[in-house]
């Protein structure tokens, strides 16, 4: 009887955590790009948590790039551009520009660290 | 990644090893018979070229304007290199400039300067067929149509001597990437060729992930390099990196040619992508040539460093940098 009740309790706390959570949206981190910095230059995830990345460019266009977190936007200075990952993987990875914006070009980038 | 490659002095000019880029020497294997006789006879049948073996010269990365910590020399090494180049025997019949002829400029007018001052300098040089393809310093910030008054299109395909030269542009759409534009027209091109063709492809950045979070890379380059992957004889030539490196991918040697600026430092020891700092007692020092000669029916290289000994030191630098005659 006792665990006819905790089950009659928990599930519908379950069910209405599940539809919380689906119905929360992913953590937003704000990203802004300008020759030849991003900032900030450097943040930090959590391995398995959804997180949209909102990067805005500042001065002109430019490209927030990397491979392995499936991360590729064009930035262009009118709008902000969005990409919501899941990293799945602990780990270091750096994020350049891939659109050339200059002599400095070469060294804009940032770090995403997934702990 | 990149494996070491077998040294060998190929250059000496006055008891010093000098290096300007790559000196090719080109002899594919078209001796009688098999594969070889037929693509001797595709050659013969399109423009009537009589196969033979000659040199060429790849030359990069001049940054013809650029002025930094890095390089206080200017177009110094440059200048010396065509001086080089002139000095050969027999002359290369080609010469292939691999990008970042010029460096770009803010002020209006300075870009467009820098190229003429390029093609000033190029003028001295003996060998008149020059191909050029350009770097993100030449064409990446407008989309390339400086460098086209200049130097005309980005991308094109010819023969020469039983050979097929490939340019390909990864530069002037701002990204590192060839495009599927580029790449239909690549795929039309070669679709005529028999699959022993030589194939020399001369493109600025490496088509394979060398080094991706310093940009040495091309997005889509394994595209390209799956179109080109039926063809048994491939040698890509890029600049770029402004160091010396040879790599292997399944089908197709790559190797980079030396700058003549300044050079970056070796990306597998090194976390950071900063110029290899100017050594006033080794002015040219880290910029240099690599020779690449046939052998075996494929392209080998050998990297030389520049090293001018009558200008090294202090009392060099200074004459260097005073006189516009030295060199």
């Amino acid at each position: 009887m006792n665990r006819f009740i905790a089950m009659a309790v928990a599930v519908p706390l379950f069910v209405v955590g599940m539809a919380a959570s689906m119905d929360t949206p992913p953590r937003v981190v704000t990203i802004s790009a300008k020759r030849f910095e991003f900032t900030p230059n450097q943040i930090t995830l959590k391995r398995g948590e959804p997180v949209t990345l909102r990067v805005s460019a500042e001065d002109r266009d430019h490209g927030f790039y990397q491979k392995d977190l499936k991360i590729d936007l064009d930035l262009t200075p009118d709008h902000a551009s969005e990409v919501t990952i899941t990293p799945d993987k602990s780990g270091r990875y750096v994020v350049i520009c891939d659109h050339f914006c200059g002599s400095g070009h070469g060294n804009m980038k940032m770090v995403i660290n997934v702990e | 990644m990149s494996k070491p490659f077998d040294r060998r002095k190929f250059l000496k000019v006055s008891g010093m090893s000098l290096g300007v880029g790559a000196l090719i020497s080109v002899a594919p294997a078209l001796g009688a018979g098999g594969p070889a006789a037929r693509v001797r006879d595709f050659f013969r049948r399109r423009n009537g070229e009589v196969v033979k073996p000659f040199t060429l010269v790849q030359l990069s990365d001049a940054h013809v304007g650029f002025q930094g910590p890095p390089n206080p020399t200017g177009t110094k090494a440059f200048e010396r290199a065509i001086d080089i180049v002139n000095g050969l025997n027999p002359q290369p019949e080609l010469i292939l400039f691999t990008g970042d002829l010029t460096h770009e400029a803010e002020v209006p007018g300075e870009h467009a300067r820098r190229m003429q001052l390029f093609q000033t300098l190029t003028s001295r040089l003996k060998t008149k067929k020059v191909l050029y393809v350009p770097g993100e310093h030449d064409a990446a910030l407008d989309n390339g149509v400086l460098y086209r008054q200049f130097f005309g299109e980005t991308h094109y395909a010819f023969d020469h001597r039983g050979v097929h030269f490939i340019a390909l542009d990864n530069v002037s759409s701002g990204k590192p990437a060839v495009g599927a534009e580029q790449i239909e027209w690549l795929k039309r091109d070669i679709a005529r060729y028999p699959h022993t063709t030589p194939i020399v492809v001369f493109t600025h950045r490496p088509l394979f992930d060398l080094r991706p979070d310093w940009e040495w890379f091309t997005r889509d380059g394994d595209d390209v390099l799956n179109v080109l992957a039926p063809y048994e004889n491939v040698t890509i030539l890029y600049g770029h990196i402004h160091r010396h490196d040879v790599h292997e991918s399944e089908h197709a040697m790559h190797y980079a040619s030396r700058s003549m600026i300044f050079a970056f430092p070796d990306p597998t020891t090194t976390g950071d992508k900063k110029p290899v700092p100017f050594d006033k007692e080794k002015p040219f020092a880290n910029l240099g040539l690599q020779s690449l000669a046939e052998r075996r029916g494929r392209l080998g290289v050998d990297d030389v460093e520049l090293s001018l000994q009558e200008f090294s030191g202090t009392d060099g630098v200074q004459q260097i940098l005073k006189s516009g005659e030295l060199l």
